[in-house]
């Protein structure tokens, strides 16, 4: 399992545009990847989930991956969330 | 005359007679089924329909209003293939024995429901969005006709509220604006109105809604938000008016768009555009620049309570070169001054800011801010076709010292394995008369020349462009000016750079054949001049 903490920069937070490219990304992958924030977490294949999650600028997120391509899947994830969030 | 007030999202008028937008209202009952089965198979049969139309669309809105708008259709894609969705929907069917449509209807209920109990007034408006998908397929369902019909003359359009796809969809020509009871600036259908250049209003109210009529007359204001019912002739005459300088600019496009910047003897030259934040690149694309001839940084600073951070910057630039595609965008670095600055910044007050501690000065004598900008840059470059110019030029010396950071900032790059481009064009500003005077000293060092007019007519001609009262001394044709833009222009061809030309003098038509001849490569403008400048060059002849 690997997992990272973000903090999120981008003004309007993860919005539908960056929502949609975590999920695209996300299905990529057969391994799992869950976004928590506050105690609540969302499947990142999921697009409704994440949006429904609000997160905002500011927010601190930690981001959870497991499974057979976890190493590739976290790579991918942080070059997302760095370049878009 | 009756006038209601709203909120304008797009500046632009209208006035004509009201169409009541109809939707194809299809009343969802709940209908118990014998064959759960059967209606799985229909509903993924009306999704696959809902998305190739949603396909359509998307390519539409691409042309239309460009990739960054245009996205909002690929997402509403996965929102339709979303599994949380798509359980919610099986689920009913399955468990309680009834048809699609109630299912997808109670789905998207549930889900728009959460968008619309968050804080943030954003994700509040995504609730539309789910609205929007789930009639989709309702009406896929149904197998009615997704599109609207509109025919004869272009009337307003007025609607409770607008989808995306439906503001899309509707023929742009038989479009005067767009005016809705409810809705959010945030809204898809605000940004599309405003890429596509329609007035449009919203939150209009319940009012509105109860009044209005079809083919009754009506203006619409999206500068002031208003929208007059029953108006007088004076009020319909003001907004025609409006209108038809607006056409007028619609027209241009229609004939210029696309259109090569050529004269009639073959002489070329690239129009860009200004900007003074991301969000102008619509109007960029919409107005069919070449690229981006000044960036103005300063935006990134001034909007910022703080010094805004290597990835604050770097996603600007970032979003801005891959919203153009492979054109050249051009940043300019930090431009501030006491006269313009931010507080964190602490500067001290000067006597005469314009002669004062600014731009490139300002850069030097703190490093590390600039560092992080240039940084923030060279990351950048990565994902398009990006040139980067210093402002306030007057010496070799600040040319050479800003050359040498970015040189340091690149070999950083390189240390810690980061990706940027070699190609990266490096030029600095034409605003000073030195510069222009010593131009063959610096255009050795450069790729190219950028001419800020404004400046430079002041720093000229002595003339503080903010007072008033020097208009009648302050002769922006002055020879001067001429002679040293075209002093910079041969010292740059002679040393292999190219020079373009972003102050307000490249979008004075009356210029333009002067430019010209003197071998002015690149014009930038406000985006909204791009196709005048066009249309100029394109009626002038050289060779006479």
């Amino acid at each position: 399992m690997k997992t990272f903490d973000f903090t999120v920069t981008d003004k309007l937070g993860i919005h539908a545009r960056p929502a949609g490219l975590i999920a695209k990304t996300a299905k990529e992958f057969s391994s799992e990847i869950v976004i928590s924030k506050d105690g609540k977490n969302a499947v990142c294949t999921k697009v409704m989930a994440l949006m429904g999650l609000g997160v905002k600028y500011g927010d601190r997120i930690t981001v959870t991956i497991s499974g057979g391509d976890e190493e590739a899947a976290e790579k991918a994830m942080m070059e997302i969330f760095a370049t878009n969030l | 005359m009756k006038i209601f007030k709203g909120k304008g999202v797009y500046g632009a008028a209208a006035a004509g007679k009201i169409s009541v937008f109809k939707r194809r209202d299809i009343q969802v009952k709940r209908v118990k089924v014998d064959d759960p089965n059967a209606e799985l198979l229909r509903l993924e049969a009306a999704k696959a329909e809902a998305i190739s139309q949603l396909r359509e669309i998307y390519e539409r809105a691409l042309k239309e209003v460009g990739e960054a708008n245009a996205q909002i259709f690929d997402i509403h894609i996965m929102m339709i293939e979303d599994e949380d969705f798509n359980e919610a929907i099986t689920g009913t069917i399955t468990a309680q024995s009834v048809n699609a449509e109630y299912a997808v209807a109670s789905a998207a209920d549930n889900f728009s429901q959460m968008f619309s109990a968050m804080e943030d007034s954003y994700m509040q408006a995504r609730a539309a969005d789910v609205k929007d998908i789930s009639n989709r397929i309702i009406a896929c369902l149904a197998k009615a006709d997704c599109q609207s019909e509109s025919g004869g003359e272009p009337v307003i359009i007025c609607a409770d509220d607008l989808a995306p796809s439906e503001t899309v969809t509707l023929d742009k020509d038989k479009v005067l604006a767009f005016v809705t009871a409810y809705g959010s600036s945030f809204s898809h259908t605000a940004i599309l109105a405003r890429t596509m250049n329609i007035p449009a209003i919203i939150g209009l109210g319940d009012d509105f809604l109860r009044e209005i009529k079809d083919g009754d007359m009506a203006v619409a204001d999206g500068y002031t938000g208003e929208f007059i019912l029953h108006p007088d002739e004076k009020t319909i005459a003001a907004a025609e008016e409006k209108r038809r300088s607006d056409e007028e600019k619609r027209e241009l496009l229609k004939k210029l768009k696309g259109k090569e910047n050529i004269t009639i003897d073959g002489t070329k030259i690239s129009i860009f555009a200004n900007i003074g934040s991301v969000d102008n690149i619509g109007s960029v694309l919409l107005n069919d620049a070449d690229g981006i001839g000044l960036f103005r940084s300063e935006f990134l600073y001034l909007e910022n309570s703080d010094y805004p951070t290597e990835e604050e910057q770097f996603k600007a630039y970032k979003r801005t070169l891959e919203s153009m595609g492979g054109k050249k965008v051009i940043i300019r670095t930090l431009d501030i001054g006491a006269d313009k600055q931010a507080d964190y910044f602490k500067l001290d007050k000067e006597e005469n800011p314009a002669l004062g501690l600014r731009a490139i000065r300002l850069c030097l004598t703190r490093p590390e801010i600039f560092k992080t900008q240039l940084r923030a840059l060279f990351r950048a470059s990565a994902y398009g076709n990006l040139g980067i110019m210093f402002p306030m030029i007057a010496n070799v010396s600040e040319v050479e010292s800003a050359l040498e950071l970015c040189e340091q900032v690149k070999e950083e790059l390189r240390r810690d394995n980061i990706e940027f481009s070699d190609n990266v064009e490096l030029g600095i500003m034409i605003e000073t008369p030195a510069a222009a005077i010593i131009s063959d000293r610096l255009a050795p060092l450069v790729d190219f020349f950028s001419v800020g007019t404004n400046d430079l007519t002041q720093y000229t001609l002595a003339c503080d462009r903010q007072n008033p009262h020097l208009e009648q001394f302050c002769d922006v044709h002055h020879e001067a000016i001429l002679r040293l833009i075209e002093t910079a222009a041969k010292n740059a061809h002679a040393h292999g750079a190219w020079i373009g030309i972003c102050g307000e003098l490249a979008a004075d038509t009356e210029l333009t054949e002067t430019f010209l001849r003197m071998g002015i490569d690149e014009l930038s403008v406000s985006p909204s001049f791009v196709l005048r400048v066009r249309e100029k060059v394109r009626s002038l002849d050289l060779s006479k």
